[in-house]
């Protein structure tokens, strides 16, 4: 299309199809970019909430640490992470999974402090060693609450990887920045929302993925 | 009145010589052979004690009490009193601060703990059951521990549900937010026992279920204790249940200290002072009924006639027995519901006869107490008395109740007359 080529605005449909092959592939690399940060958010979250569930202090000390830490701008700490490490694909990763971690780690631990303790007890009476207790009761019971809090972290890793573009990192934060640096200039709208809209529809299929990974991986027995 | 009588105690004993030829064919590997397996070991506590930190007082102070191979001991005493703590000592839920338990002749005081209570079933109130586990899978959690193979496990979880009264078929893939507190329960024992351990420890496991349920879960307790022959400590603050239970009570008080420690005829014909005197309350006498089952009394006829079977033939023995009704049975002889004499002399057929749901029942292990019970609430001043498989055994009337209940109180005032105190321990 030619008045792409000199700049003229253009109809957002006509955006859309001129730039789809870097739409699609930025979308993947967002996806992408999340899933495995949410991944490793999931271990790490339930990792951190098995070393403190049992300790109302460890307990308390990882909920204040989660909510403090929500509240740091994903901007300043993605700035903080250039300055340390570099630009790209690692400070991006690193960044989401932080903030990841958070939302798993205290919905985990509200899961496993909540489990029946006489089951506990039962479980221990039959002869099931602590590892077994946690892996074959507690995790099992608390897994629906953990994974609403996977789902949580899934929906904000969508937003705070879109401010990876800042930090030079993958995915559809690109059309964002690009939109706003070029503010009033051709297809600067256009850029902004083709980026906003796509990061939304990841979200939902996210949330849709994450929807019936939950169901699979959750008992019969103690769904809702 | 003139009526034949029928002894349930005869066809117990007949059933009895059943079992015992079914598990000598042994190698069969029939569910008989299995049962037979393993009986309880002695228990033995020896001047065990628990200081729970930071309490001066010991929650249970210095206990000594054996406990006899084969034979259910039921700890009673007030709340508080340590009796969870004295019996989560035996598997070591919770460590003793002093002393030594033994079982068998092992001092298992400091075996590993997990080997322990893998041979320690171990049952508590609401049963305690996995949420996320099928029956099946809870059942054969401790199966799975031991490692069994899969064939194994799964062979034993079938045997197990029927042992309790649940079908496999329709509760092996449940989950036990799909039954009720009774039937929860029932899987609670029946996981207790999947290992065949020989000591089974209970917390007051029937503590929250409904009476009429709790008098059924006890009724089959027993019945499976006849066959099993566990060593089982049970705990309790209902004494009512210690009597009907226990082949011994311990009465603990504060600290858990032993007060007496005797069988239940002899705490309600003698308690040790005024603190069991207080457990036992009024009506000794009364809950002596607890004491006596309904196999033990003998049984009266009624006219019975089978569904789909000849009219005239139950209407001939009605007659002959001077009754008004007549107790239909199924073809497995189990009773379906009571029908009036006009009726069928009206009808002339006993072709579509429902069973009625509410029909008073008790069964030849239930004790002349819970006779007695479903007597108040019957309409026809009797009730129907159930065998094995809820065959028709026979009828129990008050008459019975009332001399069963005299006799009792004159032996028991023999027996306080004889015997001052009862034996401490
Ligand atoms: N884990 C514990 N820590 C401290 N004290 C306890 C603990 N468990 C029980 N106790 C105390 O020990 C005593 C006996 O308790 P328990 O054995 O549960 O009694 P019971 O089962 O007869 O009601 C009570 O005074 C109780 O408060
Ligand atoms: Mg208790």
């Amino acid at each position: 299309m030619t008045a792409a080529s000199k700049g003229y605005p253009m109809g957002f449909w006509s955006f859309v199809q001129d730039r789809a092959p870097v739409l699609a592939s930025d979308a993947w690399q967002h996806f992408s970019l999340v899933v495995q940060s949410l991944a490793i958010s999931t271990v790490l979250g339930l990792a951190l909430a098995v070393l403190v569930y049992r300790s109302p202090a460890g307990s308390a000390a990882a909920n204040a640490f989660s909510a403090i830490g929500l509240t740091i701008p994903s901007y300043a700490l993605l700035g903080l992470m250039v300055g340390i490490i570099s630009l790209g694909v690692v400070p991006s990763v690193i960044g989401l999974v932080f903030y990841g971690t958070l939302p798993i780690l205290r919905n985990a631990i509200v899961g496993l402090s909540g489990v029946d303790k006489t089951l506990v007890e039962s479980a221990r009476g039959m002869g099931m060693s602590p590892t077994a207790v946690l892996l074959k009761l507690e995790i099992p019971l608390a897994w629906p609450i953990v994974m609403t809090g996977i789902r949580v972290s899934g929906q904000m890793l969508m937003g705070v990887a879109a401010i990876a573009a800042f930090v030079l990192g993958p995915g559809l934060g690109g059309f964002i920045f690009s939109g706003i640096s070029r503010f009033g200039g051709a297809n600067a709208t256009n850029s902004i929302v083709a980026g906003t809209v796509g990061i939304l529809i990841l979200a939902v299929i996210l949330d849709l993925l994450l929807t019936v990974v939950s169901r699979l991986t959750t008992s019969r027995g103690i769904r809702v | 009145m003139s009526e034949s009588t029928t002894s349930a105690s005869t066809s117990s004993a007949s059933s009895t010589a059943t079992s015992g030829a079914t598990a000598a064919d042994g190698d069969s590997g029939g569910p008989a052979a299995a049962r037979a397996a393993s009986h309880g070991e002695r228990i033995l506590l020896d001047g065990v004690t628990k200081r729970y930190p930071g309490q001066h007082k010991a929650a249970v102070d210095d206990v000594t009490l054996e406990i006899p191979a084969g034979e259910i001991v039921m700890l009673v005493g007030p709340s508080g009193c340590g009796k969870t703590t004295t019996m989560k000592m035996i598997n070591r839920l919770i460590e003793p601060t002093g002393g030594r338990i033994l079982i068998g002749d092992e001092d298992v005081t400091h075996k590993n703990a997990d080997d322990l209570r893998r041979r320690i079933g171990y049952v508590i109130q609401g049963a305690g059951l996995f949420p996320h586990y099928t029956v099946g899978d809870n059942i054969g959690l401790v199966p799975n521990l031991l490692k069994w193979d899969k064939s194994r496990t799964r062979k034993r979880v079938e045997e197990l549900l029927d042992m309790v009264g649940l079908d496999p078929g329709q509760f092996r893939d449940r989950y036990p937010r799909q039954l009720s507190g009774g039937q929860q329960q029932r899987v609670g024992v029946a996981r207790a026992l999947a290992a065949d351990p020989p000591v089974l420890l209970m917390d007051e496991p029937f503590g929250a279920v409904d009476p009429i349920t709790r008098q059924r879960l006890q009724d089959e307790l027993l019945r499976l204790q006849e066959e099993l022959r566990k060593t089982i400590v049970f705990v309790t603050h209902d004494f009512d249940e210690a009597v009907k239970l226990g082949d011994r009570i311990a009465i603990l008080q504060e600290g858990s200290e032993v007060v007496q420690y005797d069988t239940p005829e002899q705490i309600l014909a003698a308690p040790a002072n005024d603190f069991v005197e207080g457990f036992v309350g009024s009506g000794a006498a009364l809950k002596q009924l607890t004491l006596t089952r309904v196999r033990d009394v003998d049984l009266h006829e009624a006219a019975v006639a089978k569904v789909g079977g000849d009219a005239r033939s139950a209407i001939t023995k009605a007659r002959e027995l001077g009754r008004k009704w007549v107790i239909v049975l199924d073809e497995e002889e189990r009773p379906q519901r009571w029908v009036p004499v006009d009726e069928l002399e009206k009808s002339g057929t006993l072709g579509s006869v429902t069973r009625n749901l509410d029909l008073e029942v008790v069964n030849t292990a239930s004790t002349l107490q819970d006779a007695l019970d479903q007597m108040l609430t019957s309409s026809h001043g009797v009730v129907v008395v159930t065998g094995r498989r809820n065959r028709y055994e026979g009828v129990i009337r008050v008459e019975t109740i009332m001399a069963a209940m005299q006799s009792m109180q004159s032996a028991a005032h023999r027996a306080e007359t004889v015997t001052p105190t009862g034996a401490r321990s």
